[in-house]
């Protein structure tokens, strides 16, 4: 039932051996160590397992493995490089979002990709556009204000 | 020790490095907080200086302390403390927070005492230390102690400054050996000084005053966090998951192994009540955890229907009645009323619902346990692993990590004896994560509670007697925290048996009527053991609940009594800083003096504006919210909220200010959507379309909040205070706007809608 799986992640071409049906929050994160994302619920719900798929946020909690294919998958911390600082992460730095930290992922990179198709939204569309995503610290009107500093970066 | 070795040297983010980074736009930050400093410091007692602070070669001073900042910014405050008191720049202070071993036993993160009881240690330790080494400058340099000023961790003297030394070349890599006078208690009660005076408020150059950031947001926001309890890795560590039961209060039976033969290396943990299942890779226990066939036992539904659950509460028996608060004569002040008002108040369970399932590493071998977890009291689940296993408690050490959002009791405490009792039964570190249907069906709860106010009115009007009753689920019916096995999960599941602490409580508030009574009862918990409604800490635990009754009743009196509603404050309010509050939320929200619902219309909203105050500990707070009230969908829309803040001395400033904003979200959340829902069997709520909380579609648009600076006085606690005020102020603006005065939370549309009749 295991086999070899190829995945296109941050820029690196990585092989693990799994479940095709696992999902791919448990490649990321136990196959291959990596700190991000989070396991927030399982069930698609809660946004804390965020990643870009071709540019597009998935919840990698309920994408089997095997589905990904020849995507690139982009984690957060793969957003920032040693030379280039993301406008939105600095933006979210800036504004100092977080209080735990843990929903971040689904924050984050929703807001990476909402900017990449509208570069300046309106309060409104920020909201509709982020609607589904969980934070239980509270911290919402601080990434208000992040994704608008990050539109006029 | 070999094995201690490996623990230490294998394990990733034991948060044992200051690290430093450099990141294109931004200046450098360091993004961990922890000190290179290693190694137990068991052997320092609580009356030791150097437990509290200490210099290293290099002259960076090192805080350690037995409370956890909850990524509150507290760890700042600490900081600012300790730099103005030693005449240090804040860059060159670290905090290490909570580890057991490292760190004297001061309670945890609890009740906001963090700056309250944690920073007041800190402040008379730093005093201690800064005399101290003022001493040792004075002998080194040959001249009188008053002679001497430091800046920068420089002691020079006044007159000559090419005479000087610094801390580090009287103290730098070793230890004060220095007493304090210490009061002898433990946890948040801890409190030290010694003979050198802290400096008044007037000499302050740090506290105050913005500018010192936080040291977790850089690698939070770009997923470096080092030291995060998700990402422990120790060598041969398993992942353990715990299976619960349908039917809440039932038990396995039998289990058939088979169902879960076809997964790779899978154990099966079962004693007593308590099953998991063990596996080397996490989607496997995963998948085990669901997949093991396991036949319970046949017991009773536990709980009565949800829809008589205020009835249960009214007619359960009293276990319980907190001592009574009583001013005057009561029953004198009834029998001489004109008039009498009645109202009666009720409030759900409400689920801690971290935003990430509890997660603990438990390593229990050899007579031996680590744990690394992220939870807000590492000593006292020491204490409760030590008396599991039978350990001497110094054979426990408990890392201190970064976890999800807590606010008291979320599931932490459980999960960590899960990961224990899991550990210890196949000799191998053992991580769990609970799943999302375990964080919110199964953690503890906030207790659901009925409330019932009277008042006394003469015939002139005036308010001449109040009467204030609270009863419900006890807030300690599963303590606060795991520091005994009965207080987890797994302790009851082995047999220990419950021992409630029976305590509720009542309003905090300073209103001048001639006769008061304020009484709570407890009453018995639903299921004695194992219960997903096993009451506990939620963030300013029975504040939300009692003062969602009491300020909407004191809105009903103004009415009653033909009076605006920040008047009757004003008129009954007799503490100054509590009338300041008032005031100042009255202006800053622009307050329109008005008797009774308006109902104002504007497009197609209804508007309203609601006020709340009340008092926590020493912090005292009032509120105003602004609140439309759709009239085609009857959405109610928390647009704006006015906060006026007084929690005595303000230490930072610009990091209070996010903690109360995301405290009124929060709050808004559990007014308005929050509440948990059970059947006859168990807790159905159990993820977060079951249980769902605040989108960022109904978030205010403004959260404008004053804080009111009292250098002279000690800081109170700014993390839970607001909680208190926010139900009722939106319940107080809903009838504003409709007319209709909710008494029962969350505050929500259906309710709205049924009670106008559309």
């Amino acid at each position: 039932m295991s086999r070899q799986i190829e995945l296109f992640i941050d820029g690196q071409t990585k092989v693990i051996d799994a479940d095709p049906d696992m999902p791919l929050l448990y490649a990321l994160r136990d196959n291959l160590g990596m700190q991000e994302p989070k396991f927030g619920c399982g069930l698609a719900q809660c946004g804390a397992c965020t990643v870009l798929i071709n540019g597009e946020p998935v919840r990698s909690c309920s994408m089997p493995v095997a589905s990904v294919g020849r995507a690139k998958v982009t984690t957060l911390s793969g957003l920032t490089t040693e030379k280039n600082m993301h406008k939105v992460q600095a933006a979210f730095i800036e504004e100092k979002v977080p209080q735990c930290g843990y929903c971040i992922n689904g924050w984050v990179l929703s807001a990476v990709a909402l900017l990449n198709q509208n570069p300046h939204p309106t309060d409104e569309q920020i909201r509709d556009a982020l609607t589904g995503l969980k934070c239980r610290c509270g911290t919402h009107l601080s990434i208000i204000r992040a994704i608008k500093r990050a539109a006029l970066a | 020790m070999k094995i201690e070795m490996n623990r230490r040297q294998f394990m990733i983010g034991s948060g044992s490095l200051v690290v430093s980074v450099l990141l294109p736009g931004l200046s450098k930050q360091a993004i961990a907080s922890s000190s290179t400093m290693d190694g137990s410091r068991a052997d320092l007692g609580p009356d030791q200086l150097s437990s509290y602070i200490s210099v290293q070669e290099d002259g960076r001073v090192i805080g350690w302390i037995g409370k956890v900042d909850m990524a509150q910014g507290t760890e700042i405050g600490w900081i600012k403390i300790i730099a103005e008191e030693l005449d240090v720049s804040p860059d060159a202070v670290s905090i290490v927070q909570g580890n057991t071993d490292q760190t004297v036993d001061q309670g945890g993160a609890s009740g906001s005492t963090g700056i309250w009881k944690g920073g007041a240690a800190f402040r008379g330790a730093a005093a201690e230390a800064r005399y101290t080494l003022l001493n040792m400058a004075a002998q080194k340099l040959a001249v009188k102690p008053e002679r001497l000023v430091v800046n920068e961790g420089i002691v020079s003297v006044l007159d000559d400054q090419t005479k000087s030394v610094t801390y580090s070349q009287l103290i730098g890599g070793r230890q004060f050996n220095v007493q304090l006078e210490w009061n002898k208690e433990y946890g948040n009660e801890l409190a030290v000084k010694g003979v050198g005076k802290p400096k008044s408020p007037a000499q302050y150059k740090i506290i105050g005053k913005p500018g010192v950031q936080r040291r977790d947001i850089v690698a939070k926001v770009l997923g470096r966090t080092p030291n995060n309890t998700v990402d422990v890795k120790v060598p041969g560590m398993l992942h353990g998951r715990v299976i619960r039961p349908n039917v809440a209060g039932s038990a396995p039976v039998s289990i058939d192994k088979d169902s879960v033969s076809h997964i790779p290396s899978v154990q099966i943990v079962w004693q007593k009540d308590f099953i998991g299942v063990v596996a080397p890779r996490e989607w496997d226990a995963v998948r085990a955890a669901r997949e093991l066939k396991i036949i319970w036992s046949d017991v009773k539904p536990p709980f009565p229907d949800q829809k008589n659950l205020y009835d249960h509460i009214r007619a359960a028996k009293v276990t319980k009645r907190d001592e009574e608060v009583k001013v005057g004569d009561i029953d004198l002040a009834f029998s001489a009323a004109a008039n009498i008002l009645e109202a009666e108040y009720e409030w759900p369970f409400h689920s801690h619902t971290s935003m990430a399932p509890a997660c603990t590493v438990a390593d229990i071998r050899d007579q031996e346990a680590y744990l690394w977890i992220g939870g807000q009291k590492p000593h006292h689940c020491r204490e409760g692993i030590a008396a599991m296993f039978n350990l001497d408690e110094h054979k426990v050490v408990v890392k201190s990590l970064v976890g999800p959002g807590s606010y008291g009791r979320n599931d932490s405490g459980d999960v960590s004896m899960d990961a224990a009792v899991l550990s210890k039964a196949v000799g191998k570190p053992v991580r769990v994560q609970a799943m999302r249907h375990e964080a919110t069906g199964w953690d503890p709860k906030s207790p659901a509670s009925v409330h019932r106010a009277r008042a006394a009115i003469d015939k002139t009007g005036k308010v001449i007697g109040w009467d204030f009753s609270t009863k419900g689920f006890s807030r300690r019916e599963f303590f606060r925290d795991e520091g005994s096995p009965e207080r987890t999960l797994a302790g009851q599941l082995l047999g220990w048996p419950l021992k409630p602490v029976w305590l509720l409580g009542v309003p905090s508030e300073s209103y001048s009527f001639e006769a008061k009574r304020k009484t709570s009862d407890t009453i018995g918990p639903l299921l004695d053991r194992a219960s997903p409604l096993r009451t506990s800490h939620f963030r300013d635990p029975g504040g939300p609940q009692i003062h969602f009754a009491s300020e909407s009743f004191m809105d009903e009196l103004a009415v009653a009594t033909n009076m605006d509603a920040v008047e009757f404050r004003l008129r009954y309010l007799k503490h100054p800083q509590d009338l300041e509050v008032v005031k100042t939320v009255a202006m800053k929200a622009s307050w329109i003096k008005h008797i009774g619902a308006r109902k104002q219309r504007r497009d197609d909203v209804l508007v309203g504006q609601g006020i709340a105050y009340a008092v926590r500990g020493a912090t005292r707070v009032a509120v105003v919210a602004d609140v439309e009230v759709n009239v085609a969908t009857h959405r109610i829309w928390v647009r704006k909220v006015f906060v006026a803040h007084d929690c005595g001395q303000v230490i930072a400033p610009d990091l209070i200010r996010p903690v109360i904003e995301a405290q009124v979200v929060q709050t808004i959340s559990r007014a308005v959507y929050e509440e948990v829902k059970f059947d006859r069997n168990n807790v159905t709520s159990i993820d977060w379309a079951g249980y769902p909380i605040i989108d960022i579609k109904d978030v205010p648009e403004l959260i404008d909040i004053t804080l009111i600076d009292h250098p002279e006085l000690p800081p109170a606690g700014a993390a839970e205070a607001t909680c208190r005020v926010i139900p009722a102020a939106i319940a107080n603006a809903i009838f504003d706007a409709t007319g209709v005065r909710l008494r029962q939370a969350p505050l929500t549309t259906q309710k709205l809608k049924i009670a106008l009749g559309v």
